[in-house]
């Protein structure tokens, strides 16, 4: 078992490749979460009232 | 009546395909992976020149294509985006830069962690590593160009032109250890030459591509389709949708 974690004295290298590339995956779809979770609450805030307003100027009561 | 393509270009109806696609493609990556790296770290042998350190390959290998396999499918949605003026193919182009950024970064970092070992050096001004560096500051221009302009179909415009302009560098990345004397080793799977490599580390390579790609694919899905309720709120359709009624 430690030999495997040890690969055959490559284990920096080894473990800090497959490291990084897992943390950037996890950092992707966190943020991509974060980013649809985000766009959905805008699109709640502004529904069709709201694009109504910015054309006519008035709000749609 | 002949099959309407072009219901598809419409941002309404890509959008509902889009995230019924993307749990397939999420979860066949994720078996992918597990089974890639179950080969690449467990099965395949040291290797005799190498020792672990080639293991990187694994890894290097499927995110060095796909940072330009995934410029390349940019800028032919730029194209399109230029060439017919469709919203859908430049939402496209914009979803896919972040994750190509990532793919081309991961590439550069571990391959400069396999440099190390294997050439005493983490990094060389080689032409493979510099223009796959030139890559990188491609995706990053073209994010920050979008960020820069407020006006997304002016954004489209601009950011279109600009990755079309560098799709130049694909090739030369690809020929580069070719055409110059680089530091970096030449292809180590060709189309026309028998490979040079143990069948064991082609197929952990080969599974671990796939799943480069299928991750890919889902996460560009899941992105185009927060790009869509970014920049089509207000819209009916948007209004419309089941997640943004039910708050």
């Amino acid at each position: 078992m430690m030999d495997f974690f040890a690969m055959g004295g490559y284990a920096f290298y080894v473990w800090g490749s497959y490291g990084m590339t897992a943390l950037v995956v996890i950092v992707e779809i966190g943020a991509l979460i974060g980013r649809r979770k985000a766009a959905l609450e805008e699109a709640r805030l502004s529904g069709p009232e709201d694009a109504a307003v910015a054309i006519t100027g008035r709000g749609a009561g | 009546m002949a099959f309407n393509w072009f219901r598809y270009a419409s941002p309404a109806t890509f959008y509902s395909v889009a995230g019924r696609l993307a749990p397939w493609f999420a979860w066949s990556a994720a078996a992918l992976a597990a089974i890639g790296v179950y080969l690449g770290l467990f099965i395949a042998p040291t290797d005799f020149q190498q020792g672990d350190a080639y293991r990187i390959i694994f890894i290097h290998v499927p995110a060095a294509w796909m940072s330009m396999f995934l410029y390349v499918v940019m800028a032919f949605w730029s194209a399109l985006a230029l060439g017919f003026n469709t919203r859908l193919s430049a939402m496209m182009a914009q979803a896919i830069a972040p994750t190509g950024a990532l793919m081309t970064a991961i590439a550069l970092f571990t391959g400069s962690l396999w440099g190390r070992p294997t050439w005493g050096t983490y990094w060389a001004w080689d032409a493979r590593m510099t223009s796959e560096l030139i890559l990188l500051f491609l995706y990053l221009g073209i994010i920050a160009l979008r960020n820069a302009i407020e006006e997304p179909r002016r954004a489209d415009r601009a950011c279109a032109v600009l990755a079309l302009t560098g799709v130049i560098n694909v090739p030369i990345i690809y020929y580069s250890v070719k055409w110059w004397n680089t530091l970096h080793q030449g292809s180590s799977v060709s189309l026309t030459a028998a490979p040079t490599m143990a069948a064991i580390m082609l197929t952990g390579m080969l599974i671990m591509s796939f799943a480069a790609w299928f991750y890919a694919i889902a996460v560009v899905l899941v992105r185009v389709r927060a790009i869509m309720l970014e920049r089509e709120r207000g819209a009916a359709w948007v209004s419309d949708l089941q997640e943004v009624r039910a708050a």
